[in-house]
């Protein structure tokens, strides 16, 4: 009976995981399909033509690339610190408990919600204008709760054991969290980096109102210039542009440029922590 | 309860320990313990789980600072110094106090990065000297012909016994005076057990050990001095040839005849 019940059981968790990775696949699938004809150097080189309809997406994949590496360089840094004063700090109260819980909190909130927020901030308040400036902090506010969390995980994952033999071995707090602690959970963080990658490429409602332009004639030259983006870019064709119909592989093209960069950050980031991992193994 | 006339006439005492009471939140776990510990010699900690032998280790180099809620009243004095005292610098005390764990707990870094960590900490950047720290604690500790010929590779590949050996090396290391150790065998095979309590036997004509043991046979072999702790009181310490044949209480005499605990 209990081994009837077993099989019944795992013969439904693997249906279930194959049924995930049947519809991802499909995407994919779809998304290469479609995709792939629209592929060529000159659509990955050059800037668009007719609004889009023609020509390349060369100024939006750059644009989304200065935009994943500011958020990454604003969000990294403030993310991990704060993982490290709660993780290793902030003592076990209510006030930090309340932190935490606003912080994963923080993590639900809806993008379009960071994107006005952004507007009023940024854009508005301190005067940045739509810039790039504007849009990586406000996607650097929304990935920040992801790496928060992902840090703090990993630094507390770090066993007592190193902690104890660094203090013991006449070791300041900072000193052991800089020598045996932040080295071990550095994977931890690169994984939050990776999630927060993935967001900070692909959200289209913050960038919609800090930073995206449809069309510029020239790349940006500074932190103040307005960019062009893939999933912005996306958006216009697929659902505003007069021609849509028409027009489907240029979408399609769009969507699989997107995700390959998304992928080839990531896979950057997995490398670096397949790096670490190995050199630290306990 | 201690009285001088266990210890030969010039003993020199190195910690002195008095009317020590630790608390963890409302629960207390030390009761008054006034306790001498001997100069170059080793002296046992003895008693059943709990019986508060470990967290009074803890506080001779003040790892108990690390817990939350965790008080402690009455004085410690190590090499007439109170260890206590505000402004008392605590790394300062740790170098000279260092700690063996329970559980081998060697950095996942080479063997040579894991001795070298606390010379590395306290300022010393010489490759040479480092070398030299390296080799020599490593030899103090009976594990150098061991690992000679691997010292770049990562420490986390050697066998039990001899990560607890590099754990000591490593904590020698810094140069300490005085070695505290916390159950250090008690996750070891027989032989690998053997080899530590040979080691300790090695260091301490030049150390001042204190070993917290589990193992009464283990203290009996080691040791020159036993001390029962029980519940959290210090019941008696002891010559440890004494305290295995004629305590002065019962209740030593009830745990070393295996009755409790």
């Amino acid at each position: 009976m209990n081994n009837t019940a077993d099989k019944f059981i795992l013969l439904s968790l693997r249906l279930i995981t194959y049924a995930i990775v049947l519809v991802v696949g499909y995407i994919l699938f779809d998304i290469i399909r479609n995709g792939f004809s629209a592929l060529n150097w000159q659509f990955v080189s050059s800037f668009p033509r007719r609004s889009g309809a023609a020509g390349g997406i060369f100024p939006a994949i750059v644009g989304t690339f200065y935009l994943v590496v500011g958020t990454i360089a604003v969000s990294l840094p403030l993310g991990v610190g704060g993982a490290i004063y709660l993780a290793e700090y902030a003592e076990q109260n209510r006030f930090n408990s309340l932190i935490r819980l606003a912080i994963i909190t923080l993590a639900g909130v809806p993008s379009i919600v960071f994107g006005l927020f952004g507007l009023g901030i940024f854009v508005l308040f301190f005067g940045f204008g739509p810039s790039i400036l504007a849009g990586s902090l406000t996607l650097a506010c929304m990935v920040l709760p992801t790496i928060i969390v992902a840090s703090e995980e990993s630094l507390r994952a770090v066993p007592k054991g190193f902690r104890d033999a660094s203090l013991a071995l006449g070791a300041t707090k900072w000193e052991m969290i800089r020598t045996n602690v932040l080295p071990y959970s550095l994977s931890g963080m690169i994984t939050g980096a990776i999630l927060g990658i993935g967001r900070a490429a692909g959200e289209t409602a913050p960038i919609l109102l800090t930073v995206a332009a449809f069309y510029l004639p020239r790349l940006p030259k500074s932190v103040f210039d307005q960019v062009m983006a893939l999933p912005y870019h996306l958006y216009i064709l697929a659902t505003q542009h007069p021609e849509a119909e028409r027009i489907r592989h240029m979408q399609y093209g769009t969507a699989l440029i997107l995700l390959l960069l998304v992928l080839g950050l990531s896979l950057g980031a997995i490398l670096l922590r397949t790096h670490s991992r190995k050199k630290f193994r306990w | 309860m201690v009285e001088h006339s266990i210890y030969p006439e010039n003993q020199e005492m190195v910690i002195t320990t008095s009317q020590v009471n630790f608390f963890y939140g409302q629960t207390q776990a030390l009761f008054g313990i006034s306790l001498l510990i001997p100069a170059k010699q080793v002296t046992a900690l003895i008693g059943p789980s709990g019986c508060g032998k470990s967290t009074f280790l803890r506080c001779l180099n003040r790892m108990n600072d690390t817990i939350p809620h965790g008080r402690v009243e009455g004085e410690i004095f190590i090499n007439a110094k109170d260890i206590y005292a505000p402004g008392t610098d605590v790394v300062e005390l740790r170098k000279e106090v260092g700690m063996v764990f329970q559980k081998s707990n060697p950095f996942p870094k080479s063997i040579f990065d894991n001795v070298a960590y606390g010379p590395r900490i306290h300022g010393e950047k010489n490759p040479k000297r480092l070398a030299e720290i390296v080799e020599q604690s490593l030899q103090q500790a009976a594990i150098w012909d061991e690992v000679k010929d691997r010292l770049h590779a990562n420490a986390m590949g050697l066998s039990g016994g001899q990560q607890q050996r590099l754990c000591i090396a490593r904590a020698l290391a810094v140069g300490p005076k005085i070695l505290l150790m916390d159950e250090p065998a008690s996750a070891l095979d027989p032989k690998a057990t053997t080899r530590i309590e040979d080691l300790i036997g090695e260091l301490r004509t030049n150390y001042t050990i204190v070993i917290v043991t589990h193992n009464m046979q283990q203290a009996a072999r080691v040791s020159d001095y036993t001390a029962f702790f029980y519940e959290g009181q210090l019941i008696e310490c002891d010559q440890t040839p004494k305290i295995f044949t004629n305590p002065r209480q019962k209740q030593t005499e009830d745990y070393i005849t295996g009755r409790f605990g």
